[in-house]
C-alpha cells in the first residue's frame, strides 16, 4: 500500500475515491437538500464536521473495541456528533434547521460516514484519520454544491439567493420538484464517468 | 388530530403522492444497489414494510411515552437507531425459528435495513409533523409500500435495460438514477389524487 500522504489523502477522498461519484454512497440526503444551495452549504459543513470527528473518535477507540460490536459503537459515535450538530444549528441558525428538517438526522444513516469508519478509522491512527474524513466529507459537499449549483440557477435563477439570471428568464419548474434531483445527479455522474482517471490531477486542484 | 387527515387518507398519500423514496429520496443507498432484478427487489420491499410499519409504531410509543416525559427529546436520534437495530435482530431470530423459508427469502435484506434511511426518515417525519399513532403506523406501513412499489418497478425497468444499448459512463447509477427521476415525474401526476401537507 501507498505511503498515505496527507496530500494523497485528499486526492482519494475528493476525486478518485470520491463517496458520490465513485462508490455512489450517502446520495440520500445528497439530492434531498439540494434545492438550494445555502441548505447545502450547511449541510455539507454539517457531515465534513461529523465524518472528521467520529474517523477520529472510532480510530482512537480502534485497540480497545470489540471486533464484533464495533458497527454498533461506530454507529453510537456517529450519533451522539449528529446530536452535536443538531442542537447547534437549532440555537444559531433556526431557519435553516427547520428547512432541512429530517434530514439532519439523517446523516447517521448517511452511509459514507459509516464506510470511512469501517474503511479507513479503524486501521489508522487519529491524524491520518481526520484528514480522510476531511477529505472525503469535502468531496462529498463539492459534489452537493454543484448539483444544488445547477438545481438553484434553473429553478429559481439565483445563486445562494442572489439574483443571477435576467429577469425574463423562464424558470425550469422541473428542477424545484424531486425529479430534478434525480435527473441532475445523474447526469453529473455521467459527465464524471465520461472523463477517467487520467484527468484526476487538474479536478483534484478544481 | 385533524379531522381531514385521517389516517387512511395519509396510507395513500403516502404510496403514491408522498412516496418517501421519490419525493423524500429516503432509502436510496438500497435502492440503486439492490433494484437490477426484480425478485431480490421484492423481498427487500417485504423486509422494508414489515420493519417500517413496526418501527414507526414502537418509536412513537418511544418518544411520546418515555422521552418526551424525560426531557430527553434530544437524544432521540440515537435512541431511534438503538430501537430499529434491536428490532431488526429480533425480527431476524424469531424468523430463523418460525419459519427458516421466510428466512431464506427475507434473512439476507434484515441486516441490511438497519442502515436503510428510509426507516429512520420515518420515524423523524412523524415527530416533525405531529402524527398520532395510529397516523404514524399507516405512514410507516405506506411508507414501506410505496418504496416497495418503486424498487418493483426499477428492478422490472432494469431487466429489461441489460439489452439497450447506454452509453458506457452512464451504465449502472447514472442510468438508475435519471430514470428514479423520470418515474418521479410520473408520480408527480398523482398529486391531483391526494394532498397532504
Amino acid at each position: 500500500m501507498a505511503k498515505l500522504t496527507t496530500k494523497s489523502i485528499f486526492i482519494n477522498g475528493l476525486w478518485s475515491e470520491n463517496p458520490v461519484f465513485r462508490q455512489i454512497l450517502g446520495i440520500c440526503s445528497a439530492l434531498a437538500v439540494t434545492n438550494l444551495m445555502v441548505n447545502t452549504l450547511i449541510m455539507g459543513l454539517s457531515l465534513i464536521f461529523v465524518t472528521s470527528l467520529s474517523n477520529v473518535s472510532v480510530s482512537l477507540l480502534r485497540t480497545i473495541t470489540p471486533g464484533r460490536i464495533r458497527m454498533m459503537v461506530q454507529t453510537l459515535i456517529i450519533a451522539s456528533y449528529v446530536i452535536v450538530v443538531d442542537i447547534l444549528l437549532k440555537a444559531y441558525l433556526p431557519d435553516i434547521s427547520e428547512a432541512l428538517g429530517p434530514y439532519v438526522g439523517l446523516i447517521i444513516t448517511n452511509c459514507i460516514i459509516m464506510g470511512r469508519c469501517e474503511g479507513f478509522a479503524r486501521n489508522n491512527p487519529p491524524w491520518p484519520s481526520f484528514l480522510d474524513g476531511l477529505a472525503s466529507g469535502s468531496g462529498y459537499a463539492i459534489v452537493l454544491l454543484t448539483v444544488a449549483f445547477f438545481r438553484e440557477i434553473l429553478g429559481f435563477g439565483t445563486v445562494f439567493g442572489m439574483q443571477i439570471m435576467p429577469d425574463d428568464f423562464v424558470k425550469w419548474t422541473v428542477m424545484v420538484t424531486p425529479a430534478g434531483a434525480f435527473f441532475m445527479l445523474g447526469s453529473v455522474i455521467w459527465l464524471v464517468r465520461s472523463f477517467g482517471p487520467k484527468e484526476k490531477e487538474e479536478k483534484a486542484k478544481a | 388530530m385533524e379531522t381531514g387527515l385521517t389516517a387512511y387518507i395519509i396510507f395513500f398519500a403516502a404510496i403514491f403522492t408522498n412516496n418517501i423514496l421519490l419525493t423524500n429520496f429516503l432509502g436510496l443507498c438500497s435502492f440503486l444497489a439492490i433494484s437490477r432484478e426484480v425478485k431480490p427487489a421484492i423481498g427487500l420491499g417485504m423486509a422494508v414494510t414489515f420493519v417500517l410499519t413496526c418501527t414507526s409504531g414502537i418509536n412513537y410509543i418511544v418518544y411520546y411515552y418515555i422521552l418526551e416525559p424525560f426531557n430527553l427529546v434530544h437524544f432521540r436520534f440515537i435512541i431511534f437507531i438503538v430501537v430499529i437495530a434491536a428490532f431488526v435482530q429480533l425480527v431476524e431470530m424469531v424468523i430463523e425459528r418460525v419459519s427458516p423459508l421466510l428466512y431464506v427469502i427475507l434473512g439476507v435484506f434484515l441486516p441490511l435495513i438497519t442502515v436503510n434511511c428510509a426507516i429512520l426518515g420515518v420515524s423523524l417525519f412523524m415527530i416533525i409533523r405531529n402524527y398520532t399513532f395510529l397516523q404514524s403506523v399507516a405512514y410507516g406501513a405506506g411508507g414501506g409500500l410505496g418504496w416497495t412499489l418503486a424498487i418493483v418497478s426499477m428492478g422490472a425497468i432494469r431487466e429489461r435495460l441489460k439489452n439497450a444499448a447506454i452509453p458506457k459512463p452512464l451504465e449502472g447509477p447514472g442510468i438508475t438514477l435519471i430514470i428514479a427521476g423520470l418515474m418521479a415525474m410520473a408520480f408527480i401526476g398523482f398529486t391531483g389524487m391526494i394532498q397532504i401537507q
